[in-house]
């Protein structure tokens, strides 16, 4: 990646948490962040300071005035998930047990992971008993590190509690994810899109076919192993006359 | 090229016909098509009894490279998704950013990006009125519709320099002060287009030819509207009163008075007041907004390297066309490590078949036309 290299080298600017203490040692503000990490680790041996500090005369009189502004700590971010354990995921367990594997609250937003096998059960009870009646979005996301490599996302609206809830589903390389088309037709072309981009496939789909990368077309582009560059110079080469669409 | 090879022609071997359809193909070179759609329309006579849209002639890979690019580097490119809508999708990129990093835009600039993106909607619903008229055979409007909208693309062309690509937001707040007369422009704009929007109405709303083209014609009920996810105007022309302005406020939304314009029927006229019923609201917007804009930065704090803490979030705005989504998963690194973006156009166009399927042939052009799609933004 080319792209972020240059920025590796450069000083970090603190995004989340406030701006470094202002009284301390030019040399450590001037350092940046990774710097003020190890000189946090590296202070513990400090508490004896203020009875000793009047006698080591080498440290400035800042030392003392530095030290509160430390433990406030801007390394610990600011927004991090927090567990989900509403009155809404205690009937969803209570309607499917062990499926409703994880619940948590990411800015505010909910979120929830089933088991592939009962996706559609769930989905169906969301949209049928807890009145999460649109299908906004279907999505996937490629971990290829983790052992089941996909997310399918599925992000609902209810019209009559105005919230929105997201609906996760792990799935492996070779395995498939019930379709939801029978539970809201809108899922087919979605569904379509997730199998084009990520080869993904969809048990149960009427049409599952590619919708935006033409019909022949070798790989799945939003993989993460399948890189910016490459594409399908057979296919190109056949269909556009040229030898690279670059 | 033989015709095997020819986009999406390969799974077609199989379809079977009856001894009186035949198919006929509709673009993707097709001036009603509005960009490069292809429909394959299965005809009884004059009769649709199925379609196909065959979709992706304009597919950039625009989730790819979000994630090959860091966030600022990637705002320019989301305003050539609905390109003729581009401040709205910006609008939705940076505060979908901004909630990632937990991070606000101040209050002048919320006030600056509500006025541009109602101007733009403006601009947004008089590309589609002129073109929407054009197709259905009245070709007066279109002028009318282009002059109004050169005024607003102009004053997008003071503010940002640009007039279509504007990329006229920035993650945490502006980048460009408002230029000297901006309030004075956008309210002489405003005050003259209460009575232009009556003139394009004299022209088509009892205009018995636009009345027959269009009532009863590409009938979509709330029910089905909301099981296709549809959103936007066609939703609400099916009777359905929902705008995320109101169902969940972003920018400076709150602030201000305005109407959810709704109709009961859901056909193509339908859609055509509820549009023309929504530019009124949205001048009303632009006045109440233009009337007092914050004084104060217009810049928030962001640092000049992004990096949001890991997680993920999902933003929706109402832009023009609907409800325009991203779904942004951090890994904590300066690049989206996954960006969706939730299209208006392209799921709204999937309604299409359920409009068309049962009607006649002719109105395949003006229900094209009224679900008001970019294919821009279908292909991405």
């Amino acid at each position: 990646m080319p792209d972020d290299a240059p920025e590796k080298d450069r000083p970090l600017a603190p995004v989340g948490g406030s701006a470094e203490p202002p009284e301390g040692t030019p040399k450590d503000a001037a350092a940046g962040s990774p710097a003020a990490e190890m000189k946090e680790t590296a202070k513990p041996p400090a508490p004896a300071a203020p009875t000793a500090s009047a006698t080591p005369a080498g440290t400035k009189p800042a030392a003392p005035a530095a030290r509160p502004a430390v433990p406030a700590a801007p390394k610990e971010p600011a927004i991090k998930p927090l567990p989900l354990d509403n009155e809404l995921v205690q009937r969803m367990k209570s309607r499917f047990g062990a499926a409703i594997q994880e619940a948590w609250l990411d800015r505010k937003q909910s979120i929830i992971v089933v088991a592939r096998g009962l996706l559609a059960e769930v989905a169906r009870s969301c949209r049928d008993d807890e009145e999460f009646d649109m299908l906004t979005d279907l999505t996937a996301v490629d971990w290829p590190k983790r052992e089941k490599r996909f997310d399918v996302v599925l992000n609902l609206y209810s019209f009559a509690r105005n919230e929105r809830l997201r609906i996760k589903a792990m799935a492996g390389e070779n395995e498939s994810i019930p379709s939801l088309c029978a539970v809201w037709p809108a899922a087919n072309w979605m569904e379509r899109e997730v199998f084009d981009m990520f080869g993904i496939v969809f048990e149960g789909h009427p049409n599952l076919q590619r919708i935006l990368m033409p019909d022949e077309w070798e790989g799945y582009p939003l993989r993460k192993d399948y890189d910016i560059l490459r594409q399908d110079t057979a296919w190109v080469r056949e269909n556009l006359g040229i030898e690279s669409g670059q | 090229m033989d015709e095997r090879s020819i986009h999406g022609m390969s799974g077609a071997g199989t379809t079977v016909l009856g001894a009186d359809e035949i198919i006929l193909n509709m673009g993707p070179q097709h001036p009603s098509t509005h960009g490069v759609l292809r429909v394959k329309l299965k005809l009884d006579g004059e009769r649709v009894v199925g379609t196909e849209c065959i979709i992706g002639y304009l597919h950039r890979g625009v989730e790819k490279i979000a994630e090959h690019r860091s966030y600022q580097q990637f705002a320019p490119y989301v305003d050539r998704m609905d390109y003729v809508a581009a401040v709205s999708n910006g609008l939705g990129y940076c505060e979908a950013v901004e909630k990632l990093l937990g991070a606000e835009a101040p209050p002048r600039a919320r006030v600056v990006r509500t006025i541009l993106t109602e101007l733009q909607r403006i601009a947004s619903h008089l590309l589609w009125l002129g073109t929407h008229a054009l197709d259905i055979g009245a070709l007066t409007p279109v002028f009318y519709c282009f002059r109004e909208r050169e005024e607003i693309l102009k004053i997008f062309e003071k503010y940002c320099g640009a007039r279509l690509t504007t990329h006229a937001f920035r993650i945490g707040g502006l980048q460009y002060e408002t230029y000297d007369g901006f309030e004075a422009e956008t309210k002489r704009f405003c005050d003259d287009f209460a009575h232009k929007i009556d003139e394009y109405e004299t022209l088509l709303t009892e205009n018995r030819i636009w009345v027959e083209r269009t009532k009863g014609v590409g009938i979509l009920s709330a029910e089905d509207a909301i099981a296709l996810s549809v959103t936007g105007p066609v939703l609400r022309a099916s009777g359905v009163k929902w705008d995320i302005r109101k169902a969940m406020p972003y920018a400076a939304y709150d602030q201000y008075e305005f109407e959810i314009p709704t109709r009961e029927n859901g056909d193509t006229y339908d859609r055509y007041l509820v549009r023309m019923e929504e530019m009124r609201q949205s001048r009303h917007i632009c006045l109440q907004a233009i009337e007092n804009i914050p004084s104060g930065p217009i810049m928030g704090k962001v640092g000049k390297v992004l990096k949001p803490p890991p997680g993920e979030v999902y933003h929706a705005i109402e832009a023009p066309k609907g409800e325009l989504g991203y779904y942004i998963i951090s890994d904590g690194t300066t690049q989206p490590y996954r960006l969706r973006v939730r299209p208006p156009s392209f799921i709204n166009l999937q309604a299409f078949d359920s409009m068309a399927r049962g009607g006649l042939v002719a109105d395949v052009v003006a229900i094209i036309g009224t679900i008001d799609i970019v294919l821009g933004e279908v292909d991405r």
